[in-house]
């Protein structure tokens, strides 16, 4: 197989979407701040996001909207897979949330006197 | 040292599960069976231009509605983890801050009628374009953030905000009910007429239920904003 035969056949959402989600677990088991946790956290949902979203990605078809492109009557056959984005549509904003809660947390725990780090955290481990 | 190859160890792991999927093994050559009943019934059952609006919002509208209450209990707790008591600053007056610039206040200025306006339009058409209420509402709240970021002690209106989450809230879960009253089921569009596919006034319920998503995701995400500023009482 060539390179080029190779690099043609990369989904490319799905590969920058592996990259993300690579990029986050490693940032979240790896390191100790509590904050590039979190957002360690959103990268990670962002790959997922790009993932799934690839799923239903269809070469050379249109988005899941009817207009010109295409109309009742072809859309099964012109257009992509909308059920991943609609799932994706739901895990983004619950995904905000998440991150939001996850930096208050950090924030409160910081307020109270503790650490930006999980390592100050030992104590509640086991 | 054991740490890191564990680390090293669970991403690569994850690198090689990634793999075939990165390799576009597994990508369909057409959508399934479900993807293609939706495709093909959307746009008669609910004369939507959006296939994934009709499925947001109406054939998975519970789920939307599960999704509604998961963003306000996260507001809620981002409101109730950040108050002024539980991050110990009290009573104290806080330390003055740099006034913005001119820049961002003159743009403030301009900018938030304008974003308002776009948020309406993203949560208005999400029938007929990319976009809706989340979306919509996410535009809105970045209007409220300006603001807060041009003028740092100013605070927002915590009556106006519940005021219109709790009512758009309410009004959602009423067009619920109306749904499963007068049309085949909780959250059914088919209360108002369909109407044309592809002009605004169509769809059914379906503007209706993003525009109260979109304001109510709109007053959530400005909660948000204004609890992470970190001086609520």
């Amino acid at each position: 197989m060539s390179i080029l035969e190779f690099v043609s056949r990369i989904n490319p959402v799905a590969a920058s979407g592996a990259v993300l989600v690579l990029v986050g677990v490693w940032g979240v088991l790896a390191r100790p701040n509590l904050f590039k946790i979190a957002i360690a956290t959103s990268v990670l949902e962002t790959g997922v996001n790009l993932v799934i979203l690839s799923t239903g990605y269809i070469r050379g078809r249109t988005a899941p909207i009817l207009d010109s492109a295409a109309d009742a009557s072809t859309a099964a056959a012109r257009m992509t897979d909308p059920v991943p984005q609609a799932l994706v549509l739901t895990a983004i904003v619950i995904g905000l949330a998440v991150t939001a809660l996850q930096l208050s947390y950090a924030v409160r725990l910081r307020a109270a006197g503790g650490g930006s780090s999980i390592e100050s955290y030992g104590d509640e481990k086991w | 040292m054991m740490r890191r190859v564990l680390v090293f160890l669970a991403v690569a792991g994850l690198a090689a599960a990634l793999l075939p999927l990165a390799l576009g093994t597994g990508v369909p050559e057409a959508p399934g069976a479900l993807a293609t009943a939706y495709l093909e019934d959307a746009p008669g059952d609910f004369g939507a231009a959006n296939v994934v609006t009709a499925i947001v919002v109406s054939y998975r509208g519970f789920d939307t509605l599960g999704e509604v209450a998961v963003l306000f209990a996260a507001t809620a707790g981002v409101g109730a983890l950040l108050t002024r008591k539980r991050l110990g600053i009290g009573d104290a007056e806080p330390a003055d801050k740099p006034a913005a610039t001119e820049i961002l206040v003159t743009a403030t200025g301009l900018l938030t009628g304008l974003l308002v306006m776009f948020g309406v339009y993203i949560f208005l058409h999400g029938h007929l374009t990319p976009g809706g209420g989340f979306q919509g509402g996410v535009v809105i709240a970045t209007a409220l953030l300006l603001g807060l970021l041009a003028r740092p002690e100013s605070k927002l209106s915590h009556g106006i905000l519940s005021a219109v989450e709790s009512l758009s809230g309410a009004a959602y879960v009423g067009m619920g009910l109306a749904g499963a009253f007068l049309a085949w089921g909780f959250l059914d569009p088919r209360v108002l007429p369909l109407g044309r596919i592809g002009s605004l006034v169509s769809a059914g319920s379906i503007p209706v239920i993003y525009s109260l998503i979109g304001l109510k995701v709109g007053a959530e995400l400005s909660g948000i904003l204004d609890a992470l500023k970190g001086d609520r009482e």
